[in-house]
């Protein structure tokens, strides 16, 4: 049988995935194991054990300085800049790309400001943005902004512009107006590409957060790795690392779920 | 009196392709009227004009004595081969939109019993198309035939004087086919509908309308092709009247090729 033929069941293909991650891990406590029985106090790669008394401190225990957990103090702040972020970029992406994508005026004025925006690499506006708003929220928030809200743009103006000619064209025939039209149907179908495109730009929000935070903050999981990356504290940057991964995963999960609940009729499946 | 619709003179030209010339035509209220001719011939491109998609490049469009708007309205329905339909609402939703439109300018969305009365009312004209069973379905769950029963009864709700439709039944099975003739043959006695339909099925043209008109181009440039556009070259009136068998009438068909039937005389003073 061809490989390209071959059906994985469900309970397989769980087992599959699992297996090379499950192997990393062996192959990781393995060198790791060997390297601390040569070197007592190695840092490089720390054993589980090492990892959860470094993460003790940070999630059980204040910190003597500023009296707050610093792990959750950190996730929270990281996820408050996210959320903004992404809140400001979805209902700018909505509005703008909505605008774009069906009123040919509003295309024919600010399509070429759009996509000269998006050219523009937001990391290289960082600078600007830190001499602009200052080093606090939110020049982090901006550049996140900055970073996702083009491409969001023009993925929804995209997509409201392929919507089929006959659509439109029928529901004007039905007596829509252009406020109806864009109410009743670019909104709706714009809609579940709309939790497509946050999902999409969900790496990269969490790229430009990380940046921000490295450069100038004072909390924040970005915050923390390169801060302790100074004591080659592996012990904290790999849980770290995997908190935001997991971090990123259920919000990604709950994208989805929103999706498929809210626009069923989207994923061609019953509600 | 004058007919209800009216084209003087209307041409539609593409910068340099002329897809349409000279058209002058009278359709009259309650005719059912197909249009047929070779691919190319601007058979669309007269529908979209007389929708109000598109604007004539020159000519009048009078509709009951006045100029037609180069604008989509609600007097002028139509159904499209393919996309007519909203796919994020139900059966439901989609009839209900026409009545959201005009009851609820800021909203689009009827509330309490006024939501309630268009309800009832949407649900007599799904009834009307064979959609009874199936208010709650999405587009993307239904066959083919039931999306364009949809489209037909999500354009009548609007009460259009013009019914247009663009090969409304062309990627359809052939036996669902014949059951969409059925039901727009009885649509059109029903609500005294007056259509227009653009078709490539010879035997549907036939079978369906009140008149048939074929266009094509008079005149052919080999070096030019585009230098001449089509215009009506038959315009055939079929003696059938509303209320009729609405059974089509296949023995004036003989595998696609047209013959004289009873009743049809072909106006051959128009030929090439």
């Amino acid at each position: 049988m061809r490989w390209i033929n071959r059906r994985i069941g469900r309970s397989n293909s769980v087992l599959m995935g699992l297996m090379p991650i499950i192997l990393l891990l062996i192959v990781y406590l393995i060198i790791a194991a060997d390297r601390n029985a040569i070197n007592p106090s190695e840092k490089i790669l720390p054993l589980p054990n090492a990892m959860v008394d470094a993460m003790r401190a940070l999630v059980f225990e204040k910190d003597a300085l500023s009296g707050e957990y610093l792990f959750w103090s950190d996730t929270l702040a990281s996820l408050r800049r996210l959320g903004l972020g992404l809140a400001i970029s979805t209902l700018s992406a909505l509005f703008v790309g909505l605008m774009l994508g069906i009123l040919p005026p509003v295309r024919a004025t600010f399509g070429m400001l759009v996509t000269g925006i998006a050219i523009i690499p937001p990391i290289a506006l960082l600078p600007i943005l830190f001499i602009v708003f200052g080093l606090g929220e939110t020049a982090k928030v901006a550049l996140i902004v900055i970073g996702i809200a083009p491409f969001m743009m023009r993925d929804i103006a995209g997509h409201i512009g392929s919507l089929p000619r006959e659509q439109i064209v029928k529901a004007q025939t039905l007596g829509a107006s252009t406020w109806q039209l864009i109410l009743r149907v670019a909104v709706p179908q714009a809609m579940p590409r709309l939790i497509e495109a946050v999902r999409l730009s969900l790496g990269p929000a969490w790229v430009f957060l990380i940046s921000a935070e490295a450069i100038a903050a004072e909390v924040g999981l970005g915050y923390r790795i390169f801060l302790v990356r100074r004591y080659l504290a592996m012990d904290v940057i790999i849980p770290y690392v995997a908190w935001i991964a997991l971090l990123a995963a259920v919000i990604d999960l709950f994208l989805v779920w929103i999706s498929r609940s809210a626009f069923g009729w989207a994923h061609g499946s019953n509600r | 009196m004058s007919a209800m619709l009216q084209l003087r003179d209307v041409s539609v030209e593409y910068g340099d392709k002329i897809v349409l010339e000279r058209i002058n035509l009278d359709i009259e209220d309650g005719a059912f009227v197909s249009i047929i001719g070779p691919s190319g011939a601007g058979k669309s491109s007269l529908l979209r004009v007389v929708l109000g998609q598109e604007a004539p490049t020159g000519g009048r469009i009078l509709l009951d004595g006045q100029p037609l708007k180069p604008e989509c309205e609600p007097d002028r329905g139509v159904v499209f081969q393919r996309y007519s339909v909203f796919p994020h609402l139900t059966v439901l939703g989609n009839t209900l939109f026409g009545f959201e439109c005009a009851r609820a300018p800021l909203t689009a969305r009827l509330f309490g019993n006024r939501r309630k009365a268009a309800i009832a009312e949407a649900e007599e004209m799904l009834h009307a198309v064979g959609l009874g069973d199936s208010l709650h379905l999405y587009p993307a769950q239904m066959s083919g035939g039931m999306q364009q029963r949809l489209a037909i009864a999500q354009a009548l709700i609007k009460r259009p004087r013009i019914l247009l439709l663009d090969e409304p039944f062309g990627a359809l099975d052939p036996g669902i086919r014949a059951d969409m003739h059925k039901l727009i043959t009885r649509l059109w006695n029903d609500y005294a509908l007056t259509v227009i339909m653009v078709t490539h099925d010879l035997k549907e043209a036939f079978g369906l309308a009140t008149r048939v008109l074929t266009l094509d181009k008079r005149r052919h440039d080999p070096h030019a092709p585009d230098r001449y556009g089509a215009t009506v070259v038959f315009d055939l009136p079929l003696d059938r009247k509303r209320g009729g068998g609405s059974e089509l009438n296949s023995e004036s068909i003989v595998d696609g090729a047209v013959i004289d039937p009873p009743g049809i005389t072909i106006d051959k003073t128009c030929n090439i």
